[in-house]
């Protein structure tokens, strides 16, 4: 039965004098895909970066399982075991190695045994297929062996839900396939996913919805088939014929 | 608070003061001293070092620095001024001191001075000296004036040190700042003139301290 | 004079037997270097994660320490401290006073090194392992830290290399370290061989010191 694992209700961002969300009401139901587009600027990466409370909120509510994220006394290194997140430009640890890099939560936050946290990690870097790079430092993969050690990192936690970025903008064109596989194949494992993506193809033939943002709200969204072919709004038809006047 | 009375007295500040100002003369007058001999050996050295003829005078001035970057100032100091004595030379202190301190700083300047040069790139050289000036021409209009420009946040740094070390001439009978503190000090059986002293130095050093702060801060950005 | 330089500086005579008390007096110097760094590096490394906890007065309270202890001269201070201390009530020996003075410096130079590795970090660090739930401490003691202090290596050993020079300064109150023995040795004997001893002592020590912090400050690649 799915339910509402991520909600979020009229949510506010000021920057200064700059307001970047202007009320944005959004739900994930658990085991869903949502992606989110739109121009830059329009908010999506605050957005995402609000719910594991990397920005602050200046109105409205973000709820994870029923139990609200913007409340101000909230313990926000509990929240965010069960939040993951990918960066965009991954962000692993140089200093450790591949191992190390999923580990280290686990065996600190979790409080588990070497010998669990290592099998956790084994497990998640097996789901992105990097069960061979165990030793490696993160110098000496490519970009996208790096990124699906940053999503492996994010879920080995296992988390409610997964927010992930703008995971592929930071990497050349060949890598990006090799990133996108793994996040539908995390599908397949039952994993939540929230995305900001550019990657129009991906949120086309993989998304369960696609959310449509633009100028800090929400101006569109549903299946797939709705946002790309058959559009309701005209910012909507805008954006999105940018893109599919290439197909 | 007691204690603060006792270390803040305003009244032997007061007393000491003038006695002060003229060992904080000396002590400026140790600093600048240092400063200009240590600058100029310094360019000699880098001089020396960065030139590509004769090897040996590189490789030497190489040693003489590592060697005086890891000897304290205060044991060449006291060692300079037995050598003096014994040759039976009847230096005046400052003498000794020159020398000495002139020993300690000149490797730090000369090392700083040495990455400037090189650090001039070598087309200008070569266009300098296509329009016919010479060697030394181009030494003295074209990398020079680059290098010291270029190393002047580092010199500043430098100097700032180089004042800072002359705290040591009191050790061979100096009258310097802390010298006539110290005397006050017992003088007086206070240890006032001691933290005017050091009052002083900050007065006297931390906008610089600060400035350089800032400039490495600005650097790492 | 008839007396050769050999004589006079290199008497071996006289430093065979003050040899012993000066290869006695090279523990505390050693000692006391060691334990200077290791005072510095635990102070000077506290001071500047506590600079970057986000509390304005206690960051600028760091800020005065730092440039305080950095602006007056090394030789001020120990004669402060040792000097002081019976007017606080305490009685500071001289390597006690030695200890506190330069582990009191070396830390503010380190601080200001630290600091600015944990500031160059990238951002993008601190959000990633946060975002795995790490506390703020954890986060500063397993990724900040491990990758700030390896950043700065270069000027924390070239800080450590200039500061624990300074142990000669203890000599002026009083300290048994080499260059007070030697001295004391050459007044006894009236013959200055024991300074020569003391200054190639000295070489020996600090000159791998200060060729190591060099050779890491230019070419320490710190992602390696």
């Amino acid at each position: 039965m799915a339910y509402p694992i991520l909600e979020i209700v009229g949510l506010q961002k000021r920057y200064g004098d700059n307001t970047i969300l202007k009320g944005v009401d959004l739900s994930v139901m658990s085991g869903e895909l949502v992606c989110i587009i739109g121009p830059s600027g329009s908010g999506k990466s605050s957005l995402l970066r609000c719910c594991n409370r990397l920005e602050s909120v200046q109105g409205g509510q973000i709820l994870l399982d029923g139990e609200e994220v913007t409340r101000f006394d909230i313990d926000l290194n509990k929240l965010r075991q069960k939040i993951g997140m990918v960066f965009q430009s991954f962000n692993l640890y140089p200093h450790l190695r591949v191992l190390e890099n999923v580990t280290l939560a686990l065996r600190h936050v979790k409080k588990l045994s070497r010998k669990d946290a290592n099998a956790k990690a084994v497990d998640a870097l097996t789901k992105v297929g990097l069960a061979d790079k165990l030793a490696a430092r993160p110098g000496e993969l490519s970009g996208g062996q790096q990124q699906r050690v940053g999503i492996a990192r994010a879920i080995a936690l296992d988390p409610k839900v997964l927010l992930l970025d703008e995971p592929t903008s930071a990497l050349d064109p060949e890598l990006v396939g090799s990133v996108l596989s793994v996040m539908k194949s995390l599908k397949g494992f039952g994993i939540t996913m929230l995305v900001v993506t550019h990657e129009m193809g991906f949120a086309h033939e993989a998304a369960d919805r696609v959310v449509f943002m633009d100028g800090g709200v929400v101006v569109e969204e549903g299946p797939p088939q709705q946002i790309f072919n058959a559009p309701q709004q005209a910012r909507t038809r805008e954006f999105v014929g940018r893109y599919t006047k290439g197909h | 608070m007691e204690g603060l009375q006792m270390f803040f007295n305003l009244e032997i500040f007061r007393q000491v003061f003038p006695l002060m100002l003229q060992g904080l003369l000396t002590t400026l007058k140790l600093s600048a001293f240092t400063i200009a001999l240590g600058l100029l050996c310094g360019l000699f050295i880098a001089l020396g070092v960065s030139q590509r003829r004769l090897r040996w005078l590189r490789v030497g001035l190489i040693v003489y620095i590592d060697l005086f970057r890891a000897l304290p100032p205060l044991v060449l100091l006291i060692f300079i001024s037995f050598l003096i004595n014994f040759w039976g030379l009847r230096w005046n202190v400052w003498g000794i001191i020159a020398l000495s301190f002139t020993l300690s700083t000149a490797c730090y300047y000369g090392e700083i001075l040495r990455a400037g040069i090189e650090a001039v790139p070598g087309g200008q050289v070569e266009a300098a000296r296509s329009t016919g000036m010479s060697a030394v021409q181009t030494m003295l209009y074209v990398v020079l004036p680059q290098a010291f420009r270029s190393t002047n946040p580092e010199l500043c740094s430098n100097s700032l040190l180089v004042i800072k070390m002359t705290a040591i001439a009191g050790v061979v009978g100096m009258q310097d700042m802390l010298g006539i503190a110290r005397n006050a000090q017992s003088l007086l059986y206070s240890p006032a003139p001691l933290i005017l002293c050091a009052l002083i130095y900050m007065v006297l050093l931390w906008p610089a301290v600060r400035w350089v702060s800032n400039m490495s801060e600005r650097q790492t950005r | 004079m008839s007396a050769s330089i050999v004589d006079v500086f290199l008497n071996w005579e006289v430093i065979s037997r003050y040899l012993p008390d000066i290869l006695g007096s090279l523990v505390y110097t050693i000692g006391l270097a060691v334990l200077i760094v290791a005072g510095g590096l635990a102070l000077g490394t506290v001071l500047a994660v506590a600079r970057s906890a986000g509390s304005r007065p206690l960051a600028a309270l760091i800020v005065v320490y730092v440039d305080v202890m950095r602006t007056v001269p090394p030789m001020v201070y120990l004669i402060i401290v040792f000097f002081c201390a019976p007017y606080l009530g305490l009685t500071l020996s001289p390597f006690e006073s030695t200890w506190l003075t330069l582990t009191l410096i070396l830390a503010a130079f380190i601080e200001e090194c630290v600091w600015v590795g944990i500031r160059t970090l990238p951002a993008g660090q601190v959000e990633a392992a946060r975002s795995t739930g790490l506390s703020w401490l954890r986060t500063m003691r397993h990724v900040v830290l491990p990758q700030a202090i390896r950043m700065m290596l270069g000027p924390i050993t070239g800080k450590i290399a200039a500061i624990t020079k300074e142990t000669a300064l203890g000599s002026v109150i009083g300290l048994t370290e080499i260059l007070g023995t030697a001295e004391s040795a050459s007044s006894n004997s009236g013959n200055p061989s024991t300074l020569t001893v003391a200054v190639v002592l000295y070489l020996m020590i600090f000159v791998p010191v200060v060729v190591g912090s060099r050779y890491l400050e230019k070419n320490w690649n710190w992602k390696t």
